[in-house]
């Protein structure tokens, strides 16, 4: 199948504009008569809930969580950028443009990145009217600080909690939406089927998580900002319940997944300390504004940081990268804090940790001025580590934290299949092979308040659907799948628990499909991946029923689809014989250990088409076009 | 408190109320955990109880949690009588052992409120915190058409002030603690967030008397001072903010 990106024609600046023009409109008495089903309650998916209804469409929403403000992005800490250019430091949306596809290591479309950089200014606004508690100047203005591959402070911010503020926002925006009948809430549901019925989107199969009754969902379009899928690694800085199994079923069912081995590593990391842990802590990137990353520079330095003298630490980024120091973008953070922890210059226990340390900060500024930017995640850090940052350098390693991949979309955010839509980290549009620290936030929020709104409505407005109701036969065939699947987990009953599969899934990518990738590690992993998955179809267990409330069964099914996200990830990875942003592929590197890009072969997008059990993805090529930015090698120098 | 890194292993008797639904009678069931290292968060314990449970056939123990990081407010728990255990200003998830003791009994019990049904063991129903919110936690604007961010400025101090407000993760241990189980600080902080800013305030009367109303139709109790709320709450929301939603509720009643 050929996949069209449907990019708009015109000069880069009129695209969206025009875009919007030629949009088919959907009456606004007509919109009542349409039905459209989000699943997922984070920035995307609530965003676009309420916007959505308040356009006057009728809304089901769904989320596995108890209530729709538990979304995992409520624990963005950092910001949210947006071209403002406030601080006239000479930001614009070309600048914010720029930097995002240069960020991104030239993997994304023009146009989807331009029409971000636009938007961004208006989701200010917008949080701003609806009361989010931003960060102000002493003249009462919006304050601004800087993020990762930037050289101006666009980065909007509410302490170290943005994230959760912008939540707050978008839920207290859907809760009036439900007040006023116009959203359906459906909490502590999981959709675990995506119902297809001439070619279109047409509804999903829920699976109620307390009672554990099945639910047959109908509606004329299907939205999934259901999230990524870092949680295949086990660790990582998702939520514990974040989970790819929507996107995943969607996949099954016919949408394409592009770019899986576009993994996001945070450099700023609580690192791991023990076998039995659930989770790795991100501290915001908005801690390199001051702080400073070094390890000593004698492997064999056993001193504590305090007695290591300024002259015998290496200051790593600073040294190398002088124009953007610890500012650099995340792939390139963290590739070197692994550099310098296999030269064995690591710090701590395992050796593998950086320091960050915020002293020179706190003698320029004041401990005052430090406590209130970063206070609450000092304390945060205190609380794992019981370490004092304002006395003794953090330790820092890179996590996984954020997947740029994700389903294909169009320009219009409708995947392969029609009807369906991909919002957030669950679609893989404007981030490339690297996303930009402060961007999740803010393509969430245009994918849901900007984008959406208005092409769901050139759709709905010329896709001419037959009435579809939950006793056609399509959802009773996707019903059916759901219960075999069910029925099969809980009967394997064998001697492994469902967390034992899922770390060494999360170790097999971890050592193999990485910050760093060798030919030789991936082909290796395909086969330990394939091998996990029939060991698990085997051997795991469950225990408890299919009709209650069953934790283990919820994480089942999970591991099961981050089972065949993984292996997806590791073919994805080989096909792609270069390096680019944070797909580091030992094999391709300039030499200065940079990436090293293939433009002439490899300036596309790859996506898969799925063909069935046991049989191998479809490769599908979007070709990239730059007519408005020239290929560089990327410098932070 | 250990010192870092101290890789010291204890062992505790875990007290937990086990309860199969809302309709059924729960019951304290007593479990023995070993080598539980003190680095662990309070949650990877409960992690390692369940493994062991699910292996020897037994129904592991049901909580509700997801960021582990104390800010997606899913978790919580009274743990020996305290909501999110001993340590102030922590969620159970940031909870960590080291601040246990070899041999130590653990009691471990749901939130307790007329309001919060008990889905199943430590789970609870805390959707009347959505249903509060729907009747006006929010300022009413439409997605579009908002002026520029800089329209209207906002004294740092009353945006600082919203921000401690506006931390609130929803969690419900203000209510756990409170022995009326009133629901007035998860109310005020809300409230006071948008009473402090100018966007919020063309609705501040409507906005106090449909949440308060709304708060008391649930069947949560009212406040009579006894400050468990603010002493509980994980992210240290003052009182302060109960004082500033009776204020609220006075104005739109009365002037």
């Amino acid at each position: 199948m050929q996949l069209d990106s449907k990019i708009p024609d015109g000069p880069l600046s009129e695209k969206w504009d025009r875009h919007r023009f030629e949009l088919k409109l959907v009456n606004p008495a007509n919109k009542r008569k349409f039905k459209i089903i989000v699943v997922g309650t984070g920035l995307a998916g609530g965003s676009a809930s309420a916007t959505l209804a308040e356009l006057g469409y009728e809304v089901m929403t769904f989320c596995i969580q108890d209530s729709p403000r538990r979304a995992h992005s409520i624990a963005a800490q950092g910001g949210i950028n947006a071209a403002k250019n406030y601080q006239n430091d000479g930001d614009s949306i070309w600048r914010l443009f720029y930097d995002t596809i240069k960020g991104g290591d030239f993997r994304s479309r023009e146009a989807n990145v331009y029409r971000l950089a636009q938007i961004s200014n208006n989701i200010i606004d917008q949080c701003v009217a609806q009361g989010i508690p931003f960060a102000r100047e002493y003249g009462g203005q919006l304050a601004n600080r800087s993020f990762g591959g930037a050289q101006v402070s666009r980065t909007f911010y509410a302490r170290g909690q943005t994230g959760q503020q912008l939540l707050l926002g978008a839920y207290g925006s859907l809760s009036r939406q439900i007040a006023a009948g116009k959203v359906r809430l459906f909490t502590r549901r999981e959709m675990l089927e995506l119902v297809v019925i001439d070619g279109k989107a047409r509804g999903i199969i829920a699976r109620n998580l307390v009672s554990g009754e099945q639910e047959k969902h109908a509606a004329d379009a299907v939205v999934l900002a259901s999230g990524g899928y870092g949680n295949a690694f086990y660790l990582s800085t998702n939520a514990m319940g974040s989970n790819i199994s929507a996107a995943i079923a969607s996949y099954r069912k016919g949408a394409s997944f592009a770019n899986p081995c576009f993994i996001q590593f945070h450099p700023t990391c609580i690192p791991v300390h023990g076998t039995y842990q659930s989770k790795l802590t991100l501290m915001s990137e908005s801690l390199r504004n001051d702080g400073r990353v070094w390890v000593p520079r004698n492997p064999e330095d056993k001193r504590p940081p305090d007695q290591i003298p300024e002259t015998e630490r290496d200051y790593y980024l600073e040294e190398k990268y002088p124009g953007f120091g610890n500012l650099v973008p995340r792939d390139v953070a963290s590739r070197s804090a692994k550099v310098q922890c296999d030269m064995g210059k690591g710090v701590g226990d395992t050796k593998l940790a950086v320091y960050l340390d915020i002293k020179d900060a706190i003698e320029r500024d004041g401990r005052d001025v430090i406590t209130e930017k970063y206070g609450n995640l000092f304390e945060m850090y205190e609380k794992i580590t019981a370490q004092n940052p304002y006395e003794t350098p953090m330790m820092i390693y890179p996590a996984v934290h954020y997947t740029m991949g994700g389903l294909w979309v169009d320009y219009n955010l409708m995947s392969a299949i029609p009807g369906l839509f991909v919002l957030g980290e669950a679609n893989f549009s404007d981030h490339g092979a690297n996303r930009l620290g402060a961007s999740a936030l803010m393509q969430g929020l245009a994918d849901g308040y900007f984008i959406i709104p208005y092409t769901i409505g050139g759709y709905l407005a010329q896709a001419s659907l037959d009435t579809v109701r939950e006793d056609h036969s399509a959802f009773n065939e996707s019903s059916l799948q759901v219960e075999t699947r069910i029925k099969k987990l809980l009967s394997i009953e064998g001697k492994r628990t469902v967390d034992d599969f899922h770390r060494e899934l999360g170790h097999i990518l971890w050592e193999n499909c990485g910050m760093t990738r060798k030919d030789k590690g991936l082909k290796k992993a395909r086969g330990l991946v394939a091998d996990l998955r029939a060991e698990f179809w085997e051997n795991v267990l469950v225990g408890g029923s299919g009709k209650e409330f069953n934790q283990s069964l919820e994480k089942a099914g999970r591991v099961a689809d981050f089972l065949d996200i993984g292996e997806l990830m590791v073919i994805d990875a080989l096909e792609r014989k270069e390096s680019c942003g944070c797909h580091f592929n030992e094999a391709f590197q300039t030499e200065e250990n940079e990436a090293l890009r293939d433009d002439e072969n490899f300036r596309h997008v790859s996506a898969w088409e799925y063909r069935g059990e046991g049989c191998d993805p479809v490769f599908q090529k979007e070709p990239l076009e730059f007519e408005n930015v020239e290929l560089t090698q990327r410098s932070y120098k | 408190m250990t010192k870092t890194g101290d890789k010291s292993c204890i062992n505790l008797k875990l007290k937990v109320w086990r309860q199969k639904g809302p309709d059924v009678k729960g019951r304290f069931e007593t479990y023995k955990t070993r080598d539980v290292s003190t680095d662990m968060s309070f949650l990877e314990m409960l992690d390692v109880v369940n493994e062991e449970m699910i292996l020897s056939g037994k129904d592991p123990i049901a909580f509700d949690h997801d960021c582990r990081e104390g800010i997606c407010g899913a978790c919580g728990a009274v743990v020996n009588g305290r909501a999110h255990g001993p340590e102030k200003g922590t969620t159970l998830c940031q909870l960590h052992m080291r601040h246990f003791s070899n041999g130590d009994t653990v009691v471990i019990e749901p939130w307790r409120s007329r309001a919060f049904k008990v889905v199943k063991d430590l789970v609870v129903d805390r959707s009347v915190f959505d249903e509060i919110i729907q009747a006006g936690g929010y300022i009413s604007v439409n997605t579009g058409g908002a002026p520029d961010g800089n329209a209207i400025p906002v004294p740092q101090a009353a945006a600082e002030k919203a921000m401690d407000a506006a931390a609130c993760i929803g969690c419900g241990a203000c209510v756990a603690a409170c022995p009326n189980a009133s629901a007035m600080l998860f109310v005020g902080a809300k409230i006071s967030q948008f009473t402090l800013l100018p966007q919020g305030l063309p609705e501040a009367k409507k906005r106090a008397l449909a949440m308060i109303g709304k708060m008391d139709e649930l069947g949560f109790g009212n406040c009579t001072n006894e400050a468990e709320c603010e002493k509980e709450c994980p992210k240290e929301i003052s009182i302060e903010n109960i004082a500033r939603m009776n204020c609220e509720f006075f104005k739109a009643g009365f002037l």
